[in-house]
């Protein structure tokens, strides 16, 4: 898999490497030299990439998504747990206790709630009893972009992620009534004092402004991969990778395997699969 | 024409006291959800907007209203309307400054407000809500101030002023359509991506503009010794009664596509709204007194101005009761039920229902006196000047 993933990597970079211009060049092949030399981590599609600015993007085509296999969860539904907890540390996700003021990048929930429109009859306790992650889709296209009336959260053109600019956001949560997988957190109250383990490497966030999953766009910069898939590394659980990269790893699984995306009826094109 | 606030009875010093006392709460609760942010009201993450914003929808109607007198009388040259044109006008601008006071209560980051100019969004239907609504209030202002005061200097107003008049009638459709287009082009939301929002929302405020200025009139005619005229009266309650039967007619096909066609989606915020809804053994229905309530009150003002109408009677008591209670039924409708009701269930099919807090309702309450406290100085202004004409 590792291989796999190296290949993926390197075609990955290089469609990146066309978009950008020399020096970067120089810069971002040493990187991905290093990355690649401390054990096959990987070196992203969006090394480039700052999930909170929002300078002029290179449009390279490469759109980030994930395929969810289910069936490693169905097995070990600790291991969502600790993709959960990864997240939540990585990204000074603050756990407050009433589920009013919840703020959730990933999170559990059941088939019923992550699929509504599918069918709930008959069936199997494997699926009845499992509790599936939920995330932002980081849609191809986006209705919180489309409403958000100030651009502080925007499609990242190089990598397809959809960030958000906390500086610039009002908090008038005109996206929390566009998006319809229910994926973004309002920050009712200031959170700091709920955030369990502090991490200096990316920004808390303050009362007013609205948050969600960003990839690991931060992450994906330094070459590392998104939190939740390095915490299920080895099981295969989440397989992450540039969807229009016919040669890429997760397209591989696509191709492979049958698998659904939420409320595809909703036009917004996931880049979030499931294997159920 | 400013000076005409300074003189008056003591019931209006009274009615401006008790306005401005309430408007003092509602800016000691707002600095206290300054300090802590909107974790004080009963908003949540799965109810994301609240009263605030049901206000705003339920006013932008209010303020569209108003073209139902400035339309006949600048269009169709219904004279009648000549002394109340200017209450519709007023009553816009009054309408809109609670709309913008109510969007700023509502957002998380108040400073930042200016975002929305500094970094323009054609593509958010946000942006362009604030280009009309700010458009309509700057149409009503011009045109109401220039024409009263051509009224007072008793020559016929400029010229030029009827362009912006006549502007004005588009941007009172508009103000409601682009607020409709808020929710109705949002996948997800069943309740509220229909494409009958507009209309019904243009229809309820044809009739709660109108119902607020007879309200008003009626208000007047007995403190204010001004009498706005029976013809003009019957006309309007003719114009409410047309927009509550259609709006009526529109919020029962919404009910026919969900309950015939039997769509999930499209049942749930309806069986919320009025029946209550089940959920995993558990009956959310605390919409439910509002909406029926709402309905026998729309049905009973209807009944009221039908019989009105049907005996060729007329009595300015009955009618103002009828249009406080159309009023009151188009609130709980656009005013409650219509926002929170969309955000029922959630988009992963749970329900959280909405409760506001004191803190909430007391800013609620604070930008609904500020309303009324600018409406009444407008209107006193307007009646001190028709006052001044006829002596």
């Amino acid at each position: 898999m590792d291989n796999k993933r190296r290949k993926f990597l390197k075609m990955a970079g290089a469609t990146v490497l066309a978009g950008i211009s020399a020096p970067a060049l120089v810069k971002l092949s040493s990187t991905s030299a290093v990355a690649s030399g401390e054990g096959g981590q990987a070196a992203p599609a969006a090394s480039h990439g700052n999930a909170g600015g929002h300078g002029e993007e290179q449009p390279s085509g490469v759109r980030l998504g994930m395929v969810i296999d289910m069936r490693q969860f169905y097995q070990d539904q600790g291991l969502l747990d600790e993709a959960i907890a990864a997240c939540v540390k990585a990204h000074n996700v603050p756990q407050i206790p009433d589920p009013k003021s919840e703020i959730k990048w990933i999170w559990k929930t059941g088939f019923g709630n992550l699929f509504p429109e599918h069918s709930q009859k008959l069936r199997s306790e494997k699926i009845k009893n499992s509790q599936f992650p939920a995330l932002c889709n980081h849609c191809d296209n986006p209705s919180c972009v489309k409403a958000c009336p100030t651009k502080a959260t925007f499609v990242v053109e190089k990598n397809g992620i959809v960030a958000m600019d906390f500086h610039r956001c009002i908090g008038c949560r005109f996206c929390m009534a566009a998006c319809p997988y229910g994926a973004r957190s309002f920050n009712w109250q200031d959170p700091r004092p709920f955030i369990k383990e502090y991490n200096a490497d990316f920004p808390t966030r303050m009362r007013g402004v609205v948050e969600k999953c960003n990839f690991c766009g931060e992450r994906l910069a330094l070459g590392l991969e998104p939190a939740c898939v390095e915490a299920c590394k080895g099981t295969g659980a989440i397989v992450f990778g540039d969807l229009n990269d016919s040669h890429s790893e997760i397209r591989k699984v696509l191709d492979q395997e049958f698998t659904i995306q939420r409320k595809p009826s909703a036009g917004t094109m996931p880049s979030v699969f499931y294997i159920v | 024409m400013i000076e005409k606030t300074l003189k008056g009875k003591p019931a209006y010093w009274i009615w401006l006291a008790i306005l401005g006392s309430l408007i003092a709460i509602g800016w000691a609760c707002y600095f206290r959800q300054y300090a802590y942010g909107l974790g004080l009201t009963g908003m949540s993450r799965d109810v994301s907007w609240g009263l605030y914003i049901s206000q705003f929808t339920f006013l932008v109607g209010v303020a569209a209203g108003g073209l139902m007198l400035v339309l006949p009388y600048y269009i169709h040259n219904y004279k009648v309307f000549g002394r109340i044109t200017i209450l519709g006008e007023f009553l816009a601008i009054a309408a809109l400054v609670m709309c913008l006071m109510f969007i700023m209560a509502d957002l998380g980051q108040p400073l930042r407000g200016l975002n929305v100019l500094f970094y323009p969004t054609p593509h958010s239907m946000l942006f362009w809500d604030m280009c009309v609504l700010w458009g309509y209030l700057l149409l009503n202002l011009l045109c109401g101030w220039v024409i009263l005061t051509a009224e007072r200097k008793q020559v016929p107003p400029p010229k030029w002023i009827y362009f912006f008049v006549y502007l004005s009638l588009p941007f009172a459709v508009s103000i409601h359509t682009v607020t409709a287009m808020l929710y109705c082009g949002l996948p997800g939301r069943h309740f509220w991506l229909s494409a009958i929002i507009a209309p019904r929302f243009l229809a309820s405020a044809f009739a709660a503009g109108p119902s607020l200025i007879l309200i008003a009139c009626a208000v007047m005619k007995k403190f204010a010794n001004f009498d706005v005229g029976e013809e003009a009266v019957k006309k309007l309650t003719t114009i409410i009664m047309y927009a509550v039967i259609i709006n009526t007619f529109f919020f029962l096909l919404e009910f026919f596509v969900g309950y015939y066609s039997e769509v999930p989606g499209h049942m749930h915020a309806l069986e919320y709204l009025f029946f209550g809804l089940e959920h995993h053994g558990e009956v959310y229905n605390n919409l439910v007194p509002f909406m029926w309530t709402a309905t026998l009150f729309n049905f009973a003002g209807l009944g009221i101005l039908a019989y009105m109408k049907i005996s060729k009677m007329f009595d300015f008591r009955l009618v103002t009761v009828a249009a406080v209670l159309i009023f009151l039924a188009l609130w709980a409708d656009k005013g409650l039920g219509f926002v929170f009701a969309g955000f029922v269930p959630n988009p992963l099919e749970e329900v959280t229902e909405y409760v506001p807090t004191l803190n909430e309702l007391g800013i609620t309450i604070g930008v609904w006196a500020t309303g009324f406290f600018l409406l009444t100085l407008l209107y006193k202004i307007a009646l001190g000047v028709e006052h001044e004409v006829e002596e």
